[in-house]
């Protein structure tokens, strides 16, 4: 039972850390401003899926790990990442029943959210950084968000993980 | 009971989720709050990037493994080319080394007769640059040192040509430091050709610095090497920074805009020197008291 458990989790425990890597992978400065928030994308497809089992909680925690990895302010992270959770959990009924195109649209202005949110603390901490460090993860972001959801649902449906 | 009928009604519905969500908010809001007062959260984000060590080290992985590949595979020929280059290079760098040694020997005289206090040769400590990307707001890279190799915060980073930056968050085994062009960095230097002192500030760009504190009818050409004045501890004296490379005057304005490049090949380094010097230890001694 508990072994069962453990492995249908693998499959999300496994998609967090290439995301976490994904996110600490060196990129050409021409494009590093244009890296998406991977964590950002997985936290919203998973509570998506499942609700129940993956909340503001979790992606709180995710959010605390990301900020140790990237020496921002420590719930910096976390705090913009349980929001996104927590609106996502919030509407995911009706998000799963939406069509890609307009899935990714409900997306984009979550994902400026969630940058806003770190612009924010930013500002009242004194932490000054050029404005497109904010919006080309926004618009790179929603654009592989039908990649990402592609490939995720692709993963789940192949090895059942969840509940 | 109530709560519990409302669940069944609406399965979509998740107990308790807007409480949850105020009670981490506030969470985060007051771990923020420690974290930019002072460092009480120091060993909480030790602990957790000690974690995290092997992910770098994963991430890291593959460009080391590409380096390896492009150096084991290099023909016989490039290797010897090579050699040559560095013996005659070695053979240059040695005969300016004899005569800094005598150079050195007299400055230290001089400065006795002056009974001013010695400059101390600085202790150093080569690095790698880790091909990890951290604080997407900074300019700022990861090296594969920490404190348990004697790294400290505010510790000094320099490559062969000149300043790279210096440790903001060391960690165990790796630490992060930022770079003199970030936004938030700010060097007290001295231009070299004449002893005038200033502050050169991160531009946020990789190749640019700004001075913004010069003003109009000071003494700054374009080719001057500006290099640390010391003042401030952190830096040690005298080690290069940039180079002015454009100074333009604007008569109705207090100040010059002047910038300069950094010495260092900022966007290249694959190995960085960590400095120990005597002032920088004893700032750290006197943090820890």
């Amino acid at each position: 039972m508990n072994r069962d458990r453990t492995s249908r989790r693998l499959p999300i425990i496994i998609s967090l850390l290439i995301g976490l890597m994904l996110t600490m992978m060196p990129l050409p400065n021409a494009i590093a401003a244009f890296r998406p928030d991977w964590l950002a994308l997985l936290v919203i497809f998973w509570a998506m899926q499942l609700p129940r089992t993956w909340s503001v909680g979790t992606a709180w925690i995710i959010g605390i790990v990301l900020d140790v990895s990237q020496g921002t302010l420590l719930g910096q992270h976390a705090l913009a990442l349980c929001v996104i959770a927590f609106i996502t959990v919030r509407f995911h009924l009706l998000m799963r029943v939406f069509p890609l195109p307009q899935l990714t649209a409900t997306v984009f202005p979550m994902l400026a959210l969630y940058q806003f949110l770190l612009f924010w603390i930013n500002g009242v901490a004194g932490v000054n950084a050029p404005a497109v460090t904010y919006w080309g993860p926004v618009i790179s972001g929603a654009v592989l968000w039908p990649v990402v959801m592609m490939f995720l649902s692709g993963m789940r449906y192949r090895t059942r993980s969840g509940h | 009971m109530v709560a519990s009928r409302e669940n069944r009604n609406n399965p979509g519905r998740i107990p308790a989720l807007g409480l949850r969500l105020l009670g981490l908010i506030f969470i985060s809001i007051l771990l923020m709050y420690f974290d930019n007062r002072d460092s009480h959260l120091d060993s909480v984000r030790k602990s957790i990037g000690a974690a995290m060590y092997p992910l770098r080290v994963t991430v890291d992985a593959p460009v080391r493994f590409w380096n390896w590949i492009g150096d084991s595979t290099t023909s016989r020929n490039r290797l010897e080319q090579e050699l040559s280059r560095l013996k005659a290079e070695r053979l240059l760098t040695n005969a300016r080394l004899q005569k800094l040694n005598a150079l050195e020997a007299e400055n230290t005289r001089l400065r006795a007769l002056l009974e001013a206090r010695n400059k101390v040769r600085d202790q150093v400590r080569v690095a790698e640059i880790m091909s990890v990307d951290a604080n997407p707001f900074n300019h700022s890279l990861v090296i594969d040192v920490g404190t348990q190799d004697g790294v400290f915060d505010g510790q000094v980073l320099v490559d062969a040509n000149g300043v790279v930056g210096q440790v903001i968050k060391a960690g165990l085994m790796t630490s992060q430091a930022m770079l003199i062009t970030d936004t938030d960095h700010a060097l007290p230097v001295e231009v070299n050709r004449n002893g005038l002192r200033t502050i050169v500030v991160g531009t946020g760009t990789i190749d640019s610095l700004s001075l913004p504190f010069i003003v109009n009818n000071a003494d700054i050409r374009v080719g001057d090497l500006l290099v640390t004045s010391g003042l401030g501890g952190t830096f040690p004296s005298g080690y290069p920074v940039a180079i002015v490379d454009s100074v333009t005057r604007i008569p109705q304005e207090p100040y010059a805009n002047v910038t300069a490049k950094p010495a260092a090949s900022l966007g290249e380094v694959r190995e960085v020197m960590l400095i120990f010097s005597a002032a920088a230890a004893t700032a750290e001694a006197d943090d820890n008291e």
